[in-house]
C-alpha cells in the first residue's frame, strides 16, 4: 500500500478519515443530490446524468474529491439542506480553487446546522490524477491529505 | 471569529451581536464567504435583489428554519426583491390526479414558504420569474451597479448583457446581501474578475442555435469568462429585444451546462464595446467552434427516455421565461407551420412559460393571445424545472429547446426548428 500526501487551503477545517468518491469534472450539485433528496432516500446517490463518475454512486459520508461544482446557483443551499438532513459527504477536496456556489454551501453547513462539512481546496491537479475511488484519505485539521491505496 | 477581511466599525459589531445572534450569523457566513474569496471588503448593493429559491419543497426544512430564524427576528431585506418562478401551475399545466397527490406533497410548505418570503421583503405576488430583468417586471439593474442576485441564467445574464457585477451567488447567500446590503467584493465584482481567459471563436456557416451554443462554451469553459468573437457576424452590433433573448438563451445554457457568470460577446456586450480585446487575458485559451463542434456537443447530450420514439406527452418552451417578442415569434413561428401541414392545432400538451407580468402583456394583445390559444399552447409563469423534479413527471416523455431543463431533468432537448415540428406532428422521428 503507498500513501501520498498533499496539502490544500482550509475552506472548513476538520480531521475525519473516510472513502473517496473521485469526479475528474465538475460535479453539478442540484443534478447530482436533488433526485434522492426529494425521493426521501437515507443515502444520496449520485442523479447528473452527465456525470459517469458520480452517476448513481453513493456520496453520502464519502470523500468527494473534485475539481469545482457547476450548475445552479441553487447548489449552495441543496448541500447545505443535504448537511442539515445528514446526507452530505463528509468531506470535500477540491483540485481547483473552491467555487462561491460550493462555498456557500458548506459554509451555510458550517454557520447554520451541526453538521459540517470538511472542505479543503487547491490540492492540486496531481491531486485528482492520484486519487481513486475506494482510497482511504486521512484529512487533518491544518489542510493536510493523506491518501492511501 | 477569525476574519481577514477589513469590516467597517459597524460591520463589527454586527458580527459581534449588536444587532442580535441572528444578523450575527448571518454577517458571520458573509464574512466567511468573502474569506475564502480574499475580498478585502464588503461594498454596497444599489439595486434590489433576486432570489433563487422559490418553491416550498417540503424537504428542504433546513431553508425553512433559517427562515423561520430570519422571520422571527424580524429581519427584512434593504429593497423589495423578486424571485425564481412557483413550481406549480394546476390551471395552464395539466397533471393528473397522481401528479397533483405528488406535487401536494412535495411543495406543501409552497404558501408557508412564500409568507416567509412576503415577510423578508418580496415585490409582490407577481415577482415570480426567473426574468426579473425583463421591462415588464422591472428589476433592471444598471451597468455598473452591484448586486446580491442568485438564479445562474439571471446572473449571466445581468454580468454580461447588462454590465451589472453579480458573483454567482448561491441561495440564501443572496438573501444575506439583500439583508445586510452588502457583499464581499471579489471575482466578477472587480475589474480583474472579468477578464477572460477564453477567447471562443464562432466559425459555423449559420447563426448557432443559441442554447447548443452556449451548452458548448459552458462544458469547455466552466467558470471561467469566455469572450466570444464572430457571433456578432449573426447577431449584429445592436442589443437590440432578438439580440438580448438569443444572450439570455445562450446564458442560461453557458451557466447550467457549466458555470459560466460572464462573457463577453466582440462588437455586442457593454463592456466589450469599451474595452474591446483588452479584456482578453494573456495567454487565453482558444475554443473554436464550428458547424462539426456544434454537431457533436448536440450529439453527445445523454438521452432519459426507456424508448427513442417514444411520443412525447408534454412539451416545454421558456426556460428560461420567454420575453414578450419571443412569445410573438412563437406564435408566428407556430401559425406559418401548421398552415404548411394544413392543421389547426399543435399535436403535443404544450406549456410556453413566462413571467407573469410578461403573460399579462401577451394576454392584452388579443390578436396574438387568440391565436397562440387556439393552436392550443398553454401559457404558464411556472418553473419546468420544478414540475419535473419529481418520480411521476420524470417518467413522462417530455420534449424542451432548453439546454437548463434538459440538464436538470429527463426533458429530452430538441433545437427550435425541431420542436415546432414536433410539437404538430406529434411524432418525434418524422
Amino acid at each position: 500500500m503507498t500513501k501520498r500526501e498533499f496539502k490544500g487551503r482550509n475552506v472548513v477545517a476538520g480531521k475525519m478519515k473516510g472513502e473517496a468518491l473521485v469526479s475528474k469534472e465538475g460535479v453539478n450539485t442540484l443534478a447530482t443530490f436533488q433526485k434522492s433528496i426529494l425521493a426521501k432516500k437515507k443515502i444520496v446517490q449520485g442523479s447528473d446524468q452527465n456525470n459517469p463518475d458520480t452517476f448513481k454512486k453513493e456520496i453520502t459520508g464519502k470523500v468527494l474529491c473534485l475539481p469545482r461544482t457547476i450548475g445552479s446557483t441553487t447548489g449552495g443551499m441543496v448541500l447545505q439542506s443535504a448537511a442539515a438532513m445528514g446526507l452530505a459527504p463528509s468531506a470535500m477536496l477540491f483540485s481547483e480553487s473552491i467555487d462561491s456556489i460550493a462555498a456557500a454551501g458548506v459554509i451555510l453547513a458550517d454557520v447554520w446546522t451541526p453538521n459540517k462539512i470538511v472542505t479543503i481546496d487547491n490540492l492540486g491537479e496531481d491531486f485528482l490524477n492520484y486519487v481513486k475511488d475506494h482510497m482511504t484519505i486521512s484529512i487533518n485539521e491544518d489542510g493536510t491529505v493523506i491518501v492511501e491505496g | 471569529m477569525n476574519y481577514r477581511m477589513q469590516l467597517t466599525k459597524e460591520e463589527i459589531d454586527i458580527l459581534n451581536g449588536s444587532q442580535g445572534e441572528v444578523m450575527a450569523k448571518i454577517m458571520k457566513s458573509l464574512v466567511m464567504y468573502g474569506d475564502v474569496f480574499n475580498a478585502s471588503r464588503m461594498v454596497k448593493i444599489n439595486a434590489p435583489a433576486h432570489f433563487v429559491t422559490s418553491f416550498g419543497i417540503s424537504l428542504m426544512t433546513a431553508v425553512f428554519d433559517i427562515m423561520d430564524e430570519i422571520n422571527q427576528s424580524g429581519i427584512e431585506t434593504k429593497e423589495k426583491f423578486t424571485v425564481d418562478p412557483r413550481p406549480i401551475d394546476y390551471e395552464n399545466v395539466k397533471c393528473n390526479l397522481l401528479e397533483k397527490i405528488v406535487f401536494g406533497i412535495m411543495y406543501g410548505k409552497q404558501e408557508d414558504y412564500e409568507e416567509q418570503l412576503k415577510k423578508v421583503g418580496l415585490k409582490d405576488d407577481k415577482a415570480f420569474s426567473c426574468t426579473c430583468y425583463m421591462e415588464e417586471v422591472g428589476n433592471i439593474p444598471k451597468k455598473g451597479d452591484i448586486l446580491s442576485w442568485a438564479e445562474s441564467s439571471a446572473v449571466v445574464y445581468a454580468n454580461s448583457v447588462i454590465g451589472a457585477r453579480c458573483n454567482r451567488n448561491s441561495a440564501l447567500m443572496e438573501m444575506f446581501g439583500a439583508i445586510l446590503g452588502i457583499v464581499p467584493e471579489f471575482d466578477l465584482l472587480t475589474d480583474q474578475g472579468r477578464k477572460a481567459s477564453w477567447v471562443v471563436e464562432v466559425k459555423t456557416s449559420k447563426k448557432p442555435e443559441a442554447q447548443v451554443l452556449g451548452s458548448a462554451i459552458g462544458m469547455k469553459v466552466m467558470s471561467d469568462v469566455p469572450y466570444i468573437k464572430g457571433l456578432d457576424k449573426f447577431l449584429g452590433d445592436k442589443l437590440d429585444k432578438k439580440t438580448k433573448d438569443y444572450l439570455k438563451d445562450m446564458g442560461a445554457a453557458t451557466a447550467s451546462n457549466g458555470a459560466v457568470g460572464l462573457y463577453h460577446v466582440d462588437n455586442l456586450t457593454p463592456e466589450a464595446l469599451e474595452e474591446k480585446e483588452s479584456l482578453i487575458k494573456d495567454k487565453a485559451k482558444v475554443y473554436v467552434i464550428d458547424d462539426q463542434e456544434i454537431e457533436r456537443v448536440k450529439e453527445n447530450y445523454p438521452i432519459m427516455w426507456s424508448k427513442l420514439d417514444k411520443k412525447p406527452s408534454k412539451c416545454f418552451v421558456g426556460c428560461p421565461h420567454l420575453s414578450y417578442q419571443q412569445l410573438l415569434d412563437w406564435t408566428d413561428r407556430l401559425e406559418a407551420l401548421l398552415k404548411k401541414e394544413d392543421k389547426k392545432k399543435i399535436s403535443i400538451d404544450t406549456v410556453f412559460t413566462a413571467a407573469p407580468d410578461v403573460v399579462e402583456r401577451f394576454k392584452s394583445n388579443d390578436q396574438y393571445y387568440s391565436k397562440l390559444k387556439s393552436f392550443g399552447v398553454n401559457i404558464s409563469s411556472i418553473c419546468p424545472l420544478m414540475y419535473m423534479n419529481n418520480p411521476i413527471s420524470s417518467k413522462r416523455a417530455v420534449i424542451t429547446n432548453s439546454n437548463k431543463l434538459r440538464t436538470y431533468t429527463t426533458a429530452r432537448y430538441f433545437t427550435d426548428e425541431e420542436i415546432a415540428r414536433i410539437m404538430v406532428r406529434g411524432k418525434v422521428n418524422d
